[in-house]
This record gives C-alpha cells, sequence and structure tokens, in this order.
C-alpha cells in the first residue's frame, strides 16, 4: 500500500533519512519506534509531504505522491502537538477542517465518546492540553480513510480517554485500515501493533512482529527487546 | 484557498489586537479632525503616521501570525489543500483584515465630518489606498523572513530591523550619501534610491497628489522633475505593485521547497 523508495533526506549536516526503504501492506497497524532523532516523526512527514525528501519516491496505492496533494483525501492525521488557533472555538475548528475536506464524517460520535460537548462552544486557547489532544484525535478520526497516522497519540489523555482511544484504533483495523502509530510507550504498542518497524540512525534496523523481535533479543518484553536493540548498535 | 482566508480574517478578527489598532485609528481620526478642524491638514498629519505605522504594524503582525498559527499550518498541510493556497490564504487574511482596520478606523470619523461632501475625498481614498498597499507589502516581507527563520526569536529580530531600515535608517544614509557627494548629478541615483524603498515611494505618491511642494523634499522634486505628476503617480503605483508582487511570489516559492 505505502512504499517508500531509497529516501534520503539531510538537515544540514546531519543525515536524518539514509537510503530507506520501507513496504507498508495493507490493514494493520504498525508501529514505528527508534531511540529520539532516529527519524520517525520525518518519515511521517516525508509521507504527508510535510517534509520534501532530496532523493527518492514514495509510493501512495501505486501513485508517486511527492508534491502531490490529492492523496490526501485518503488519509488521516495525528500531529503530535496539538495547537489550534486560540480564537476559534472547539465547533468552528471542526467545522473548517470539514469544509476544507467535504467527505462523510462522524464527529458527532466522537465528540461524545471523548465527553467534549461541554467544550464545543470555548475556545481552543482557553482548553487544556489533553481537552486539545481529544480534540485533534476528533479531527483525526471522524474521517473514514484508507490510513491513518498516529504521531503520539497518548500524550495527556487520561485514562479514560487513553481506553476509548486504543478501542478506537481496534475499531478501524477491524474495518481493514492501514494504521501507522509513534510512541514511547511501550506497553501501548504491544497492546496495539502487530508489526513493528525500528528505525535507528535514519535506516530500517528491524521490521516484523513483536514475537520476531523477542525472539531475536532474545528478551522477554518488548521494552527491553528494544532496549537490547538500540545498545547492540552502541556496543 | 478563499476557505482559509476566510477563517484566517475571521480568527484575526476576534483577536484584541485587531481592536486595539482599529481603535488607534479611530480615536486618530477623531481627535485629528474635530481638533484640528481642516481636513488637509489632517491628511497630512495622517499620511506621516501611517507611512511609518502601517509598515510597523503589518511586519509585527504578518511575523506574529506566522508563528502562532505554525502548529496549525502543520494541521493544514496534511489536509488534501495545495501549500502556496494554504499560506496566500494566511497571508491575505493578515493583509486584508489589517487593512480593514485601517479603513474602517480612518474612514468613519471622516464620514462623520462630511467626506463626501468636501473635495479631498480622492487625497484621502489616495492616503487609505497607499495605507492597504504598505499593509500588503510589508506583510508580505515579514511572511518572506518568518519562511526562512524558524528560530521566533530571531525571526522577530530581523523583522523590526528591516522595518527600522526601511523607516528609518535607509533615510538616513541616502542623506548622508547626499550631502557626500553633492558635488555630482546625484537626480538618477536618488530617483533609483526612492524606488527601492516603499515607505518613501510611498511618501512622494501622496505629497505628489496633495501638491505640496514644500513638503515634496530633494527626492520628491527630482521624481516630480522627472515623471510629473500624473506619470509620477501612475509610476509610483505601479512599483509599489511590484513591491507587492516580488514578495508574495518568493512566499510562494518558499512555501513549495520547505520541510514543516
Amino acid at each position: 500500500m505505502i512504499s517508500f523508495k531509497n529516501i534520503h533526506k539531510r538537515f544540514g549536516k546531519l543525515i536524518v533519512l539514509d537510503n530507506l526503504n520501507l513496504e507498508v501492506d495493507k490493514g494493520g497497524v504498525f508501529a514505528i519506534l527508534g531511540p529520539n532523532g532516529s527519524g520517525k516523526t520525518t518519515l511521517i512527514k516525508s509521507l504527508l509531504g510535510m517534509v520534501i525528501p532530496d532523493k527518492g519516491e514514495i509510493l501512495y496505492n501505486g501513485e508517486d505522491i511527492l508534491k502531490q496533494w490529492e492523496y490526501r483525501n485518503n488519509l488521516n492525521y495525528l500531529p503530535q502537538i496539538a495547537n489550534f488557533p486560540a480564537n476559534l472555538t472547539v465547533t468552528e475548528l471542526v467545522e473548517m477542517v470539514k469544509n476544507l475536506r467535504p467527505s462523510k464524517t462522524n464527529e458527532k460520535e466522537l465528540i461524545e465518546l471523548f465527553g467534549l460537548t461541554p467544550f464545543l462552544k470555548q475556545k481552543l486557547g482557553n482548553l487544556s492540553g489533553g481537552t486539545k489532544q481529544k480534540v485533534n484525535i476528533v479531527l483525526a478520526f471522524m474521517f473514514d480513510s484508507d490510513l491513518i497516522i498516529l504521531d503520539e497519540p497518548t500524550t495527556g489523555l487520561d485514562p479514560i480517554a487513553l481506553i476509548y482511544l486504543k478501542e478506537l484504533i481496534q475499531k478501524e483495523k477491524a474495518k481493514g485500515k492501514t494504521i501507522l502509530i509513534t510512541s514511547h510507550i511501550m506497553s501501548f504498542v504491544e497492546e496495539m501493533s502487530d508489526e513493528i518497524v525500528f528505525l535507528l540512525d535514519g535506516k530500517i534496523y528491524f521490521k516484523g512482529t513483536i514475537e520476531a523481535i523477542k525472539k531475536q533479543t532474545e528478551s522477554a518484553t518488548l521494552d527491553v527487546a528494544i532496549a537490547n536493540l538500540i545498545k547492540k548498535q552502541y556496543a | 484557498m478563499l476557505k482559509i482566508l476566510k477563517y484566517s480574517i475571521f480568527d484575526l478578527l476576534r483577536s484584541r489586537w485587531s481592536y486595539v489598532y482599529f481603535s488607534f485609528y479611530l480615536m486618530l481620526g477623531f481627535v485629528l479632525l474635530f481638533l484640528n478642524n481642516d481636513m488637509n491638514k489632517a491628511i497630512i498629519t495622517l499620511m506621516n503616521i501611517v507611512i511609518v505605522l502601517t509598515p510597523l504594524i503589518g511586519t509585527i503582525f504578518g511575523v506574529m501570525y506566522y508563528y502562532q498559527s505554525k502548529e496549525f499550518t502543520e494541521l493544514l498541510l496534511a489536509q488534501p489543500i495545495k501549500r502556496s493556497k494554504i499560506f496566500m490564504g494566511q497571508y491575505l487574511g493578515v493583509a486584508l483584515s489589517l487593512t480593514l482596520s485601517l479603513v474602517l478606523g480612518l474612514g468613519i470619523p471622516f464620514v462623520f465630518y462630511g467626506l463626501f461632501k468636501s473635495a479631498v475625498i480622492f487625497d484621502f481614498s489616495l492616503l487609505l489606498l497607499v495605507g492597504a498597499f504598505l499593509n500588503f507589502i510589508f506583510v508580505a516581507l515579514s511572511y518572506n523572513i518568518s519562511l526562512s527563520t524558524d528560530n521566533k526569536i530571531k525571526g522577530f529580530g530581523y523583522a523590526i530591523l528591516m522595518w527600522l531600515f526601511l523607516a528609518v535608517i535607509y533615510d538616513g544614509l541616502f542623506l548622508i550619501s547626499l550631502v557626500l557627494f553633492n558635488e555630482y548629478p546625484l537626480d538618477k541615483i536618488s530617483l533609483a534610491a526612492t524606488m527601492f524603498n516603499p515607505i518613501d515611494l510611498s511618501r512622494i505618491l501622496i505629497l505628489l497628489k496633495l501638491d505640496i511642494s514644500a513638503l515634496l523634499g530633494y527626492t520628491g522634486a527630482v521624481f516630480k522633475d522627472f515623471f510629473g505628476t500624473s506619470l509620477g503617480m501612475v509610476s509610483s503605483l505601479s512599483i509599489l505593485t511590484l513591491w507587492v508582487g516580488l514578495p508574495v511570489y518568493r512566499i510562494i516559492y518558499k512555501s513549495r521547497k520547505k520541510d514543516f
């Protein structure tokens, strides 16, 4: 469904993605893991067209997406930091995003699920971090797209909202959608994902199931396995 | 693009600062008119204020809006919209809402005072037109600066320096060079120097229309001499258009290549 071919990106002297090749098949939850600065967000952002790679091509459903924008009709994105125009209310923001993207939405259900109804008339600048993240989640899940990209989705969420988020991801997965997640919370990754992509120094260091990574590193849990992978590289 | 524009304006029209800016012009207009009791004098005083203040406010608002809405821009970038449309929408939103504050803030007192029955209606419209031009120019310039500078503080610093340079330092350097090289023929050089500064250009444009030779100064006199009044106005207006066009082109070009 998605293929990255020889992607190369540098910021100044720093090489962030180094001839990276990756294939993601349709359906399932893929976790993109790696230490800080390993290129996770850059990889996601080049798929979104927010970062423009120096070399290489990215295919989405067989079409080259670099410098295109129409393909974004068929993907949803949850950014890492939720910061919205302070003077708009929640309703206005939701209406605006809907307006920009005229397709079927189910925001009412999501707003109710995350208990956002009392905040609808409030300005975004007055909301707490966690509430903003909930709005962010509503915006990311309200469209029906084949691909959902979640960059650190758990930030600032209370335990109940976290449970709802997990249910939401499971539900979308059951519909046969492809979901890409980055997270530093290993228990969350272990619970949600079918496959793991481990990035290190701008390259794919490991790709496979959680079982496979545990076996390869001879670890009992995922966080130990990931720690072992990073340690091996520095040894 | 119109959708982005609509929401940018909407967002800005709710910001407190738009109203502060609007009320400042409103008060200024009323005070000048009703204390002075002379529309012509009021326009000249306003010109001196508008020419310095609109660039400053345009610069500050442009930089502030860009950095403030950065995360939101990222949200928009992930939506199915062309990049250039996002940035053009935001740019026009800032420039138009500032122009609205200017036109309404100064327009209301002048209309109350009986602008439509007076002879200075064209002078006044020209003042507003020039103010609008300066808004569009300086918001575009500040957008250029902030697109090229990721560090907020640096971006702010560069933008203020740009304003300071064009509004104050440029004239100073220009005067010094006129004094230093006064034995050489300077009219062509001063003509060119004026064109490279939108603030000077706007001042001359208004003074040409007001036809006050005493205030024209050296550059204005050279300008009038070279172009004559009507051709001078047409050419200065077209150069001002260029001053809008070139930075806007660079916004589109730069935004196409930038990483977010």
